[in-house]
């Protein structure tokens, strides 16, 4: 059970916390999640979003510490994942089947396809509204920010944003809005942007700028996960504009990984080549790190340097599991070089350049190979590659 | 000419093209080119339907 937080007069949080999981579909999550639901009460009752499945007993007990949850007059869905979807089942079974469901066109087809029920679907467009009892929400369609049914429901006279998974941040704590945490919050919505938007930039700036043109004196953006940005929403709205265009930070990624420590010692000597230019740098060992962790790092990288062994004439396993979920979330802007150990044929480095090439990262140098274990020689050709790596992205900055 | 519907919901309408993405008004479905994915969620072209 959680006590409902008032965010608002008549309008609570009464989603649940998820303290314990740390698999979220592939993204490793630290220090869990929250599966934000809201309840605006008044002449008539609505609960935007609902939680996880399992969690739906704990959200109608959170919401029956305000009222009856069987008089929940409407449900809007901002979003159909099931993490905000689950519980709707439930909720409609609760209030009665005929009560309207409001979503976008998108989101009534991927309700249907999830429960193969047929809601009382209200579809709702951009610049669509509906006044409820004595309150107006007016919605704002946000294709692939970041599944087809995403919208936005915006009380134009409260001045509240209910943005779905944008600006969310997986984060289960005792803090609730962004004035209680601080700073503390902004790398769990810098990895949570990484990991789940960045494909999705173009689009980002486009709903930016939509929104400024609203002209919409947003007082709070209430997401579906984390905390509520009350204080300063626009601190949020600002770093989403800094990571969508994508803007490259001084600093170096190293990613390896390795089978004999050949291509471990490959990637210190890269690593130091980096430092010697002063310029800022991370060495991230895939069996080490999570490949959400790596993405987060990825996002404002100007440069990355990939390093694997070779392994049955391909790069090993665990990199191109890395590479893979990087390149499908596109990051653009990046200089690149690979390097890596092998024994005999030694296809790695030249797969991985193909790989840079195909994400339309510029590829500063054919990358360096080492037929088994490096000497000091070697260890220098890797340390010039670091250099290289890191006096170009010096260039390319100033 | 015919729209195509992708499954993320984005219609591509012939009579405007897709300017964005260097595509201009009139370009038939047909005459798009094969690097053409959809603006919004990036699926290829196979992926979309006719719209009735």
């Amino acid at each position: 059970m959680f006590t409902p937080i008032q965010i608002a007069d008549d309008i609570y949080s009464v989603g649940c916390r998820d303290w314990d999981i740390r698999d979220f579909h592939g993204y490793y999550i630290h220090e869990g999640t929250t599966y934000n639901a809201f309840l605006v009460t008044g002449e008539k009752n609505i609960l935007i979003d609902t939680v996880k499945a399992n969690f739906a007993d704990e959200l109608l007990t959170n919401i029956s510490r305000i009222m009856d949850p069987s008089k929940i007059d409407a449900v809007i869905s901002n979003h159909t994942e099931m993490d905000h979807s689950g519980a709707i089942p439930r909720i409609m079974h609760r209030i009665g089947e005929k009560k309207p469901l409001y979503c976008s066109k998108m989101g009534a087809q991927n309700l249907k396809r999830h429960f193969h029920r047929d809601y009382n679907f209200q579809v709702m467009g951009s610049g669509d509204a509906v006044t409820i009892g004595n309150r107006t929400f007016s919605f704002l369609e946000t294709r692939m920010l970041h599944w087809p049914d995403s919208m936005f429901t915006w009380l134009p006279d409260e001045k509240i944003l209910f943005s779905s998974d944008a600006f969310g941040q997986h984060y289960a704590g005792d803090k609730c809005f962004d004035d209680e945490i601080g700073e503390q919050i902004m790398p769990h919505a810098k990895k949570y942007f990484a990991n789940i938007l960045l494909h999705f930039s173009p689009r980002v700036q486009a709903l930016l700028a939509d929104v400024a043109k609203l002209n919409l004196d947003i007082r709070m953006i209430c997401p579906d996960h984390g905390i509520i940005w009350r204080k300063d929403p626009s601190k949020i709205i600002t770093a989403y504009d800094r990571w969508s265009r994508q803007v490259p930070a001084k600093k170096v990624l190293v990613i390896f990984d390795s089978m004999w420590e050949s291509t471990t010692k490959m990637a210190r000597a890269v690593t130091s080549g980096i430092e010697s230019e002063k310029v800022g740098v991370r060495l991230m060992n895939t069996r080490k790190w999570h490949r959400s962790d790596i993405m987060t790092e990825v996002l404002d990288a100007g440069a990355v340097a990939v390093g694997s062994p070779t392994l049955n004439n391909g790069i090993f396993p665990v990199i191109a599991d890395v590479l893979t979920y990087i390149k499908g979330l596109r990051p653009q802007n990046k200089i690149a070089a690979a390097f890596g150990s092998y024994g005999w044929s030694g296809e790695a480095v030249k797969i991985l350049t193909r790989e840079f090439e195909e994400m339309k990262w510029e590829v500063v140098n054919p990358g360096v190979k080492v037929v088994y274990v490096p000497d000091e020689k070697d260890l220098v050709r890797c340390f010039d590659l670091g250099a290289t790596l890191a006096k170009t992205l010096k260039q390319k900055l100033s | 000419m015919d729209k195509w519907e992708c499954p993320c919901g984005y219609v591509y309408d012939p009579a405007e093209g897709d300017i964005d993405n260097g595509i201009d008004p009139g370009t038939a479905w047909e005459d798009l080119p094969e690097s053409w994915v959809c603006p919004l969620c990036g699926a290829e072209q196979e992926y979309f339907e006719k719209v009735d």
